[in-house]
């Protein structure tokens, strides 16, 4: 990333009455001089955080998928082996985890995108802007509330006796379709945002042009809605894509006996087996897949200009 | 895509929008995770999961066992650093204690037996004094050489301890002590009067596929030992007599019976309040559970019954080890002289739901609770424990020396692979 110097805005080093310039003056005078000592002097903090916090636990997590454990003590044991892959993909069970997770990742996404995008619509372009304002508040405002009090609030919406089983006779309880109706209820705002954000911005003339040459609602919302909202569309995909890829405590509190995914065999080999060799081999997984899906929407554009 | 965004160039992108969202939110998430690992680790959840007793490994020694003991107690340290799980360092008997010693408590709570373990490697740094492990832990604890040898003499109520928590194989290896024992509970079947007017007597019901879709059993890999054990008694052809200690046949034998108890299961607990929620709310009315969700349920005027069936059942039994480095000895001896008194075994045995070890507690523990000694069978005859088999780890050489056992990696792999 480059460091733009504007010659126009740039003031003078200041200099006082006596001719002799201040240390400050010197200082700030050899930094602009050095456009190089001040762009490391700003970027070393946070690349040092970056880089020493964020990436290095990342390669250690890559390198210690490829370690084992000791059974007995569950010591790790620096051995080089792929015997963690080879399990994880020559395990019939890994491998339905694995596309069960993907599938209510995909699903959820989907679902999302569905009630995201008519809800974003009416808050970008036809709800007053007091509306607008308080319908930000109500998507907004869950998210300051705890994730497992909104999870648990769902328990008692899901469980016997509860307002589905008592008014609507419907029994979800401890099966994958709560865990869907929980991902889609929590990871909601960060689809309407991006697509609200995609709307918005979409400029009125377009719209009437489409009706102009006649185009129906239908016709319109295909043709030029739809493609200029695509890449809001596809960012708060990655959210909620990625956000129920790695999700491991909503499939343990509603889910039922198939809602093991791949979160929750990482929590159950950290948690109880110990084996983070394994774990590690298994949170590679995910990491590939959200690769492979990055790749994929940044040639829909959702990166464009960033 | 570009044509639109000339025109309003001014404008944030979405992405950059929903990536602040997300930073919030992820924030946000993070904060609600850990306050859910952190009640789902401790106290009244599945801390049990890898517990183990076990006598001594062949072929293994502990290297900690020949340094030298304390022989007598000298003046406290002023403080004390303890790893326990969540519960056992209760205020109501840790100030008494800070009050009495002068040593001053202070409190790591951890949410696994791994994490225990972890913990005390090294001989707890040199910055830990005791652990309050499980079974399992113990042995690999001391195994590590992050035990230290125990003066058993210097406890005066350890004489007044069931003789089965005196010198358990699970915290003693060839008469050294590296710890005192503390407490310990069985795993009961539970199920709703209202649908058992007549206690069950067996495991067999919640395998019965007449109550599909209402039984709750624990979500742990342990739980393939409660199969065994009711193999061991309903297929003896198969030769069961340790559930801790399957053959690759029996394991076998084990693991499809729970395969065939999987459509059968509304919900495997992760944690104790998950199965009383469950329970009361009638998700479930039968399943396998500890004595502190009876006496939730109890308190609560719940319609709950819980019985340790012909079969027997499984336990857990915890121990305070003392840590290789403990840079505290003197409070850590005072502490186990404190912790072992029939007084404060009755206070923690009460408050957390569990059963003491000192066998004089019984009393002291119906004067806080009316009834809660026979309620956690504090005064039972031996023959009850007898038929309570304690949790172990599960580990390829058998107690015969023989390395004819499935050990506990598979026990975990087969848990995520075959039965759920």
């Amino acid at each position: 990333m480059g460091f733009r110097v504007d010659h126009a805005s740039q003031v003078k080093p200041v200099r006082p009455a006596g001719g002799t310039p201040t240390r400050r003056a010197r200082v700030s005078a050899a930094l602009w001089r050095r456009p190089w000592a001040r762009a490391t002097i700003l970027l070393t903090p946070p690349l040092a955080w970056f880089v020493l916090l964020y990436l290095a636990a990342l390669v250690v997590l890559l390198i210690t998928a490829f370690w084992q454990i000791n059974p007995f003590t569950t010591n790790i044991e620096r051995t080089w082996s792929l015997t963690n892959l080879t399990t994880i993909f020559t395990t019939s069970a890994y491998l339905q985890i694995i596309g069960r997770t993907v599938a209510m990742a995909a699903a959820v996404t989907v679902a999302d995108a569905l009630v995201a995008f008519p809800f974003a619509y009416y808050m970008a372009r036809i709800a007053s802007p007091r509306t607008r304002t308080t319908l930000f508040v109500a998507i907004l405002l869950p998210l300051w509330a705890s994730y497992l009090a909104k999870v648990y609030s769902w328990l008692l919406i899901f469980t016997k006796g509860g307002v589905l089983d008592s008014v609507l006779n419907v029994h979800l309880i401890y099966t994958n379709w709560a865990v869907f109706v929980v991902f889609c209820y929590l990871w909601l705002p960060f689809m309407i945002i991006p697509v609200y954000a995609a709307l918005e911005r979409i400029p009125a003339s377009l719209i009437e042009a489409s009706q102009d040459l006649g185009g129906q609602t239908w016709r319109t919302t295909r043709s030029v809605l739809l493609p200029l909202a695509l890449p809001g569309i596809v960012a708060g995909s990655i959210f909620t894509f990625s956000l129920s890829l790695g999700d491991y405590i909503t499939p343990l509190l509603v889910g039922g006996t198939s809602a093991t995914f791949i979160g929750n065999v990482i929590y159950s080999n950290i948690g109880i087996a110990n084996n983070v060799p394994f774990a590690a081999a298994m949170a590679l997984v995910p990491m590939a897949i959200m690769a492979l899906y990055l790749l994929g929407a940044r040639a829909l554009g959702a990166f464009e200009e960033v | 895509m570009t044509r639109t965004r000339q025109r309003t160039g001014g404008r944030r992108r979405p992405l950059t929008i929903a990536i602040g969202l997300a930073v919030v939110s992820v924030i946000a998430a993070g904060c609600g995770s850990s306050g859910g690992s952190s009640s789902g680790g401790g106290g009244a959840t599945s801390n049990a999961a890898t517990q183990n007793g076990g006598g001594a490994v062949a072929g293994q020694t502990v290297p900690t066992a020949n340094l030298p003991v304390l022989q007598k107690v000298g003046t406290g340290e002023g403080q004390l650093n303890l790893i326990a799980w969540e519960g056992y360092l209760d205020p109501k008997w840790v100030k008494p204690f800070q009050q009495q010693t002068g040593c001053q408590v202070n409190a790591k709570y951890a949410g696994s037996s791994d994490e225990m373990v972890a913990l005390m490697k090294n001989g707890g740094g040199g910055q830990y004094d005791m652990v309050s492990s499980s079974g399992d832990a113990d042995l690999r604890i001391l195994y590590a050489g992050d035990a230290h040898p125990v003066n058993i003499k210097l406890i005066p109520s350890w004489k007044d301890f069931y003789p089965a928590f005196q010198s358990p194989p699970f915290n003693t290896i060839n008469g050294v002590h590296y710890g005192v024992s503390l407490q310990w509970g069985p795993n009961v079947l539970m199920y709703n009067t209202k649908n058992f007017p007549t206690a069950p007597t067996s495991w067999s019901v919640i395998y019965d596929s007449k109550y599909k879709g209402q039984v709750t059993v624990p979500d742990n890999p342990i739980q393939i030992a409660d199969a065994a054990l009711y193999l061991k008694t309903t297929k003896p052809s198969l030769g069961i007599t340790d559930p801790y200690e399957l053959t690759q046949p029996q394991f076998q034998a084990a693991v499809s019976l729970l395969a065939q108890q999987r459509p059968l299961i509304k919900k495997y607990w992760g944690l104790a309040s998950q199965e009383i929620f469950d329970f009361k709310n009638g998700n479930v009315v039968v399943g396998a559970g500890w004595p502190y969700q009876v006496s939730t349920l109890k308190a609560d005027k719940f319609t709950i019954g819980s019985v340790v069936p012909s079969e027997g059942a499984t336990g857990w039994a915890d121990t305070w080890m003392l840590a290789a480095k403990a840079p505290h000895p003197n409070c850590a001896y005072k502490w186990m002289q404190y912790i072992s008194t029939p007084q404060v075994q009755a206070l923690q045995a009460v408050t957390y739901g569990e059963t003491p070890d000192n066998k004089l507690a019984c009393p002291y523990m119906d004067k806080l609770q009316a009834g809660s000694c026979a309620e956690y069978h504090a005064n039972a005859p031996a023959s009850y424990l007898d038929s309570i088999s304690l949790w172990k780890t599960p580990l390829a050489t058998c107690d015969n020396g023989k390395p004819d056992c499935v050990p506990y990696a598979q026990w975990v792999s087969a848990w995520t692979t075959q039965v759920k």
